[in-house]
């Protein structure tokens, strides 16, 4: 007998991400490029975050095309984006056999009410979430994997970094709190009750959490990892930046080593220039894509 | 007894929680001097092309050595890729501490990925497994000895037992699937008790 889909093949290829880098991609050059760097995967999308906050309009699953030539030119895993409640892209998604979809913010939104019914799928999907709530409704939806949101495309790593506080110390709260008071605190967080009693059993969230949304210098990564993440996504960071190969070999070594301050002193020096950044209380509501 | 676990990325966390479990001191392997002291090593699970390029000369060069030497060593999955003589579809580095050929990510993509049980000589008849994204073995060398074989469906195969996907030679073992990501120890217990009889 033999099962594929199950959740914990879907879970166990996140697991063997941990500790490195997943690189946004627009052309196979720059896959070869992140592969050649190290990455543990590749994002394939048809615009970076920045871009799509630049340019404004509706931003889409890219084009089938493009992944595929993507899928044949590296060997790492290959993730691709679908837009908030797409079950359609993601169907398509699937027919092409990416790795990975991540059901995402930074694409507009297809649905403002659900997102996809994830365990009708073959293959795993990462969510975004902002809170433990959030982080424990895409699971319970079957997200075998969980981000952080952070605020894509700024290239400012503070979003994420209160997101990744917010559910560290509400995971602590879960951990801490007398058995009798879970079911008001589901109901507080929005967190379904029986992921709450999963956290309870592992001392941790049941599923591997990354850190994404505004990261863009091997000290943002290390800081991340340092916060107890368990790896990194670099969407616009890298080829936004001046020298996108060496940037990205610097953040696929301060993930690793992001507890050594000589290494990452090492690794931060003469990188050219970063992407350039956004504060966040520049950003126009409606532009905030963390809220979809 | 100390067991480290090779830590540059991958599932490592898993690895020491089954050591631990097993009452056993885990240290993680980072760089060449974390070598020092341990009994017997792991590497976990990953992406192999990430793992290699994070791998310094140094870290290498001593690694390859003391496998050569005797030390217990045992590769999951991208490890067993790293532990390899040579590997199709491979563009990182190999160890050669074991004399296989491997094939990397063999059974498929993602979506081909599984869990089942399989046979394994000296541990037991339904053990079960996780294979992600998985290598097989397509050649082993004359001391090596296959523990144990699957045979994937609707795939030609050079033999009608299955492909290798667990394998011994001398202090070297490695397998395609993760133990590592099931609660049943008896494959680490095997591999402990090689270290155990090492020492």
């Amino acid at each position: 007998m033999m099962e594929r889909g199950t959740f914990r093949v879907k879970s166990g290829l996140a697991e063997m991400l941990k500790g490195g880098v997943i690189m946004d991609v627009t052309t196979t050059e720059q896959a070869k490029i992140a592969e050649d760097a190290g990455a543990v995967a590749v994002m394939a999308l048809e615009r970076v975050p920045a871009d799509i906050r630049a340019q404004g309009g509706v931003a889409r699953m890219a084009d089938p095309t493009k992944i595929k030539e993507i899928m044949t030119t590296v060997s790492i895993p290959v993730m691709a984006k679908v837009r908030i409640g797409h079950f359609a892209e993601a169907q398509i998604l699937e027919a092409l056999e990416v790795d990975y979809i991540d059901e995402s913010e930074v694409l507009t939104p297809a649905d403002q009410q659900y997102h996809i019914d994830k365990w009708v799928f073959t293959v795993p999907f990462v969510c975004g979430a902002r809170d433990l709530g959030e982080a424990c409704r895409r699971i319970t939806e079957g997200a075998a994997m969980i981000r952080t949101k952070g605020e894509p495309g700024t290239g400012n790593v503070v979003e994420a970094v209160k997101h990744m506080r917010l559910m560290n110390e509400q995971i602590r709260e879960v951990l801490a709190a007398p058995e009798e008071e879970l079911m008001q605190m589901a109901k507080e967080m929005g967190a379904p009750h029986e992921i709450l009693l999963l956290i309870r059993r592992e001392g941790k969230l049941p599923v591997v959490n990354f850190a994404a949304g505004g990261i863009a210098t091997p000290a943002d990564a290390a800081m991340m990892m340092q916060l107890g993440c368990d790896g990194v996504f670099v969407g616009s960071g890298i080829f936004k930046s001046s020298d996108p190969a060496v940037r990205a070999q610097a953040i696929v070594r301060a993930t690793t080593h992001y507890n050594d301050p000589k290494i990452l002193a090492e690794v931060a020096a003469n990188l050219g220039e970063p992407m350039v950044g956004i504060n966040i209380d520049e950003i126009p509501p409606h532009e905030i894509m963390q809220v979809r | 007894m100390r067991i480290g676990v090779l830590a540059l990325q991958g599932a490592v966390r898993e690895h020491l929680a089954v050591i631990n479990h097993l009452e056993k001191e885990g240290s993680i392997v980072k760089k060449a001097a974390d070598l020092d002291r341990i009994d017997g090593l792991i590497l976990p699970g990953g992406e192999s092309t990430a793992i290699s390029w994070l791998m310094d000369e140094e870290l290498e060069h001593r690694l390859g050595l003391l496998a050569r030497e005797g030390l217990p060593v045992f590769g999951t999955c991208a490890g067993m890729i790293l532990l390899a003589d040579q590997v199709e579809g491979g563009n990182g580095r190999q160890l050669s501490a074991i004399d296989i050929t491997v094939r990397r990510n063999a059974f498929g993509r993602q979506i081909e990925s599984f869990e089942t049980k399989l046979a394994i000589t000296g541990i037991g008849s339904d053990v079960p497994v996780v294979f992600i994204r998985a290598p097989y073995i397509t050649r082993v060398g004359d001391g090596v000895q296959i523990l144990a074989r699957y045979m994937p469906n609707g795939k030609a195969t050079s033999s009608s037992l299955g492909f290798p996907v667990m394998a011994k030679e001398k202090n070297v073992l490695v397998s395609s699937f993760h133990p590592e990501l099931t609660d049943d120890l008896r494959i680490h217990r095997y591999f402990l008790a090689m270290v155990e009889a090492a020492n």
